[in-house]
């Protein structure tokens, strides 16, 4: 038989595989540029960043850009000290709440019957489809009504119910077998004590892909920075980035904002390595029946 | 003895979690910031949708006012808005979802290493989302000759003067339509990695034997009808970001982008909620906005669901 079938997912290499490679590596290497390019960009001194035509890649690297970008917030009102900050307690609060609330609404959604469960299922499995921006106005009438606007909460609470990681985490919690859970409530366990020993402690990979994607929604948010915060000492780190690259619009600004970019996006990809197989693990999971 | 003690005691316990109302406390976290920050903003978006609110007086009812004016007399929307959302999201949404299905089934072909590899670089530019780059599109398509893409058409030979290409409103869209899926590779895109991995590798061998002949008939025949799920969690993703996704012009050339060229339907909702103030009529687009979000995912959900039992 000329075909053997079962390719996917083979442990070893073969040639056929080399087809498939020269195909996608053009494709690989188109979407990798831009973030090539910023990270180069980042370390260019002042005469690469003039030079025409421009270059590409950085010849001479240095460091000045970021300093640069130090020096630059002292010379504003609040110290961009203040702004990391700002960004450090948000997220943490953010993703760490959020984590919590996602995995005790998981176990309860997919372990515990009570009345009414299914109507949340399928409320939260409609939230999936929730486009954020498109609430913006009422959002901003909501956290006003509550005497948010420049408090920290404004930040960090908008972020916390994020209905495709309660998804994730919920199909997740759902492969954690049952007999296990009935020999834990057989022992005496509380319902508590079945979530914090093992629950938590058999879904780690969906925890850590809640993570990742909470705190890519938080970390990479303006939108908190822009319409619920006044006071500029209460804005994030992403917020004062932006805003540099905007005031700053000609060359020289453009390596300090490559720096603040990069800054940026750094601990979202580092986070990313470290997970990516929690990550796909959870993927797994994550079929909409 | 004890064997009987449990026998008896299990009942209860399966019994008491039927019931359970400690499900409420567990949930109520979740629900209540839900509630507050999610279900009471579309409930006031689609309220305020039927009033004229500038928001500093009490909002006042005007019926269907603000949806009728939207249909009739709005030419920016009509004119642009709407076309350019349809484009962008068939182009990004449609597009990058047969594209992240494709390179994610290319990928699956590969070893681990290299596989991972892959999918990591195709996946960081989703995690870029808007703010962080913009800086680096401003430096690639910068209209003068110190603008990278200029300077490469130029060498090439190409052009011969350099293009403005964040004025130009012929080049707008289709610009903000490759930064969207540049960056359209994202969890959705992981999710059928997933998915196609854990397909079963018994049924490929056995439709081997039935006579699938190559990878493409393996792919339609096996492959995708396993993975339906992920597919189905993918195509909503992508749905959501294609309409979602409105940072992008308003970065590059603000807010509303030059003669509406790459104005969205998310950008015409800032438009008129946060710069002119008209929030009643900016509730209405964003009640039409999330209508068409449903609309589309329902289509997916009814294309991608199996009817059938095996």
């Amino acid at each position: 038989m000329a075909y053997h079938g079962k390719r996917i997912n083979p442990s070893r290499f073969e040639k056929g595989q080399l087809k498939i490679i020269i195909i996608l590596l053009p494709l690989v290497i188109f979407m990798a540029l831009p973030i090539i390019f910023i990270a180069n960009h980042a370390f260019k001194p002042m005469d690469e960043l003039f030079a025409f035509p421009p270059t590409f890649f950085v010849k001479n690297p240095t460091l000045e850009n970021f300093t640069k970008l130090i020096k630059f917030s002292r010379t504003s009102g609040v110290p961009m000290s203040r702004y990391i900050f700002n960004s450090l307690i948000v997220t943490v609060l953010t993703v760490g709440l959020s984590l919590f609330f996602t995995t005790c609404a998981a176990f309860a959604l997919s372990k515990i019957r009570f009345k009414g469960r299914d109507t949340m299922l399928q409320i939260n499995q409609l939230a999936i489809m929730f486009v954020a921006t498109a609430v913006l106005i009422p959002r901003y009438l909501v956290i006003c009504k509550m005497g948010m606007i420049d408090t920290v909460w404004a930040h960090v609470l908008p972020l916390i119910a994020y209905p495709v990681a309660l998804f994730l985490v919920k199909q997740f919690v759902e492969q954690v077998p049952d007999s296990l859970i009935e020999a834990a409530y057989m022992d005496g366990a509380t319902d508590f004590q079945v979530y914090r020993k093992i629950i938590i402690p058999m879904i780690k990979p969906a925890i850590a892909t809640a993570a990742i994607l909470v705190f890519q929604q938080v970390w990479t948010n303006m939108e908190t920075s822009n319409y619920y915060i006044n006071d500029d000492s209460m804005k994030t780190l992403t917020f004062y980035m932006n805003s540099l690259v905007n005031a700053n619009n000609t060359v020289s600004g453009q390596g300090m904002a490559a720096a603040a970019s990069l800054i940026l996006f750094l601990p979202n990809l580092i986070l990313f390595i470290i997970l990516q197989n929690s990550v796909m693990n959870t993927m797994a999971n994550s079929g909409i029946k | 003895m004890t064997n009987k003690a449990v026998a008896t005691k299990r009942p209860n316990k399966i019994a008491k979690r039927n019931n359970n109302k400690n499900g409420y406390f567990f949930i109520a976290p979740y629900a209540i910031v839900f509630t507050i920050f999610i279900l009471i903003p579309v409930v006031l978006a689609v309220i305020l949708s039927f009033t004229n609110f500038n928001a500093i007086e009490f909002p006042s009812p005007v019926g269907f006012l603000n949806y009728i004016t939207l249909i009739t007399s709005d030419e920016v929307f009509m004119q642009y808005v709407l076309p350019n959302t349809v484009v962008y999201a068939v182009v990004v949404g449609i597009g990058g979802y047969v594209l992240s299905f494709i390179l994610a089934w290319a990928l699956c072909n590969l070893t681990k290493l290299p596989r991972t590899i892959f999918a990591l670089i195709l996946y960081s530019p989703s995690m870029t989302t808007g703010v962080a780059m913009t800086v680096l599109w401003k430096v690639i398509f910068s209209g003068d000759q110190t603008g990278l893409l200029n300077s490469w058409l130029i060498n090439l030979g190409i052009i011969t003067d350099p293009i403005i290409w964040l004025v130009n409103t012929n080049y707008l869209l289709p610009i903000v339509i490759i930064i969207g899926l540049w960056s359209s590779m994202g969890i959705g895109f992981l999710s059928m990695i997933a998915g196609i991995l854990n397909s079963d590798e018994s049924l490929y061998e056995a439709a081997a034997i039935d006579g699938v002949r190559n990878r493409f008939q393996e792919m339609i025949y096996i492959t995708i009808p396993q993975m339906k799920p992920q597919m189905l969690f993918a195509a909503v993703m992508s749905i959501v970001g294609a309409f979602q996704n409105g940072m992008i012009s308003t970065l590059l050339t603000g807010n509303p982008s030059p003669g509406y060229a790459a104005q969205l339907i998310v950008n015409h909702i800032e438009d008129y909620g946060f710069q002119r103030y008209e929030m009643g009529y900016a509730a209405a687009v964003s009640v039409v906005l999330l209508l068409i979000v449903q609309l589309f995912s329902r289509g997916a959900n009814s294309l991608l669901t199996d009817k059938d039992v095996y």
